[in-house]
């Protein structure tokens, strides 16, 4: 169980990062905000973090079939988002390659 | 429960993987740096995962060992199949995956904890802080969950892209959500202690929920709307930190929530759409006919093929201004021949990006990208608009309401304001379309009727490669 001063902690974090998410991608132009949108949805897919977390939860708890399954579909979930999310990110930004150079 | 951990190199890889991720995104906000940006998120993803399977020892390794890998094998498969054209449904899905995984945590956490934890001892509840989280994510995560699969059908066109209104819908919107703040706040007001079917019909009230929120969008404003998901998502795995007392999950949550949020708002003023509009707005199914009406049929000219390619290659600039018609029909290379015949002869080529073409801010850049066609022909709309008098030939493929006059004119129209191309400033105007149908906001287009312009109907594909004869024949 979390206490309250624990609490306040991760509220401090919770804070400070979506201070940060806004202040990174402020000035964004608008051709990349396509790929950005697909790497922040890769980087949500840290989700995956939890899932395993929750997997190792079911066995602790010996649970059931059911609740096994449903630990694995949650990974499966997780690992769908990640790598699915990074590789079309990647496939994205390879069409920028030639950009370096004949930038305006 | 798993802790944050003991382990020191536990912590330090946390720190190391959001640390990763945030200078990933700041690479990401510039062309030159942005491929090196996600490979730096990659390795930060690597960190978080190895940091977890360290923390909880891999229990129930075969376990994460399946999930894992049919997840990544499912998710890198359909990234590298799908069509570019396709991208934003794709996006939506993994969007959804992750939505859908934060539920199913939740309600894990919910079932598994209360019947292995509680089951023994009287009925202590879950504590206020996992019974709020718990309840947040699992409602989050499952509207984006659901949310995004309606968005994925509606881009990939399984179901209609048309809003789909009824009567009351705001009202059984309003019911539905009603329902769930019920159920939610009696699970937190009771800590978690109560039959099962409550959590269960809030879960399912926020997937119905889901569906019938994006419902109502139409096709055109659904990046905005897999963006706003997008955030969501983030919202629901920050919250899942807080339900598993994991720093890691609520930094990148909420980092991706923040800027996930700002991506929205900035993708609505690119369209010139506030949010609330695009949200309740039923975008495309007021306005169009009102046009209709007031103009009776439309009055057009169609032209030939042959006609075109004699007024390309004897224009002495021509503007190109492509849309997600001609992406459809996979015309881009097609195109970039075209421009070569007419650069050969000594004619300008210029491509006019609106900063909406596509389906997706960005994604006709990415589009032209693929078929090679050099960055420096590709001109913003401010750069590019004031060109349009000096151009003979205003060359519209496969695009309809990024150069639609009424959105200057028309007051009553869904796109007044926002900016557009001024294509009809152009000396000629030739329209490639495969039909008189209206463009994806289902908005009539005045510009069809103008004097100048000409529409040359057909495939954009095969309607291209004949320009490109035809002008090698002139």
């Amino acid at each position: 169980m979390i206490h309250l001063t624990e609490l306040f902690g991760l509220l401090t974090v919770f804070v400070l990062a979506i201070f940060v998410g806004f202040e990174v991608i402020s000035k964004v132009p608008t051709t990349l905000h396509t790929p950005l949108m697909s790497a922040t949805n890769a980087i949500h897919g840290v989700v995956l973090v939890g899932a395993i977390a929750i997997v190792a939860d079911v066995f602790h708890a010996r649970s059931t079939l059911l609740f096994t399954v449903l630990a694995i579909a949650a990974t499966t979930l997780g690992a769908i988002n990640v790598f699915g999310g990074f590789a079309v990110t990647e496939r994205m930004l390879q069409m920028f390659k030639k950009r370096e150079v004949a930038k305006k | 429960m798993s802790a944050t951990g003991s382990l020191i190199f536990v912590d330090l890889a946390g720190i190391l993987a959001f640390a990763f991720f945030i200078l990933g995104l700041h690479y990401l906000s510039s062309p030159a740096t942005a491929r090196y940006g996600n490979r730096i998120a990659m390795v930060g993803m690597l960190f978080a995962l190895v940091a977890i399977l360290v923390s909880t020892h891999a229990a129930g390794w075969w376990a994460i060992l399946i999930g894992v890998a049919l997840g990544a094998v499912v998710g890198v498969f359909s990234a590298l199949k799908v069509k570019m054209t396709a991208m934003p449904q794709m996006v939506a899905l993994f969007n959804g995956a992750g939505g859908g995984a934060a539920m199913l945590i939740s309600t894990i956490e919910y079932f598994v904890t209360w019947s292995g934890e509680h089951a023994a001892g009287p009925p202590a509840g879950l504590g206020w802080i996992v019974v709020v989280s718990l309840v947040l994510s699992a409602i989050i995560g499952s509207l984006s969950f659901a949310g995004s699969i309606v968005a994925f059908l509606k881009l990939q066109e399984l179901m209609t892209g048309r809003p789909v209104t009824y009567p009351g819908q705001q009202v059984v919107n309003a019911a539905v959500a009603l329902l769930i703040v019920a159920m939610g706040g009696w699970l937190i007001v009771m800590q978690g202690v109560l039959p099962e079917w409550v959590y269960v019909t809030m879960l399912c009230g926020a997937l119905v929920l889901g569906v019938l929120f994006v419902l109502p969008i139409g096709g055109a404003d659904m990046p905005v709307v897999i963006s706003l998901l997008n955030s969501f998502t983030g919202v629901a795995v920050a919250i899942t930190g807080f339900e598993l007392d994991n720093d890691l999950l609520i930094i990148s949550g909420s980092l991706v929530g923040a800027s996930g949020t700002l991506l929205t708002i900035l993708m609505g003023k690119a369209m010139n759409r506030p949010l609330t509009n695009v949200l309740f707005g039923a975008f495309g199914a007021a306005g169009g006919t009102e046009i209709a009406a007031a103009g009776g049929p439309q009055q057009i000219r169609s032209t030939t093929v042959d006609d075109v390619a004699v007024m390309l290659a004897y224009a002495n600039q021509v503007i190109v201004i492509p849309g997600y018609g001609m992406a459809v029909a996979q015309a881009q290379h097609s195109v970039r021949e075209l421009a070569d015949q007419l650069e050969k002869r000594g004619v300008t080529v210029k491509y006019a990006i609106h900063p909406v073409a596509g389906r997706m801010p960005g994604h006709m850049n990415v589009l032209l990208a693929e078929a090679n066609v050099p960055y420096n022909q590709l001109y913003d709309m401010d750069d590019v608009n004031p060109e349009f008098p000096r151009t003979d030939v205003a060359l519209v493929i496969g695009a309809n309401d990024v150069v639609n006059p009424a959105a200057r004119t028309v007051a009553s129209s869904p796109i007044y304001g926002m900016p557009i191309l001024n294509a009809d400033q152009a000396a000629n105007i030739v329209v490639l379309k495969r039909s008189m149908r209206s463009g994806f906001a289902g908005i009539e287009n005045p510009l069809f009727e103008n004097p100048k312009c000409a529409l040359l109907f057909g495939d954009a594909k095969a309607t291209v490669d004949a320009l490109v004869a035809a002008v090698k024949a002139v």
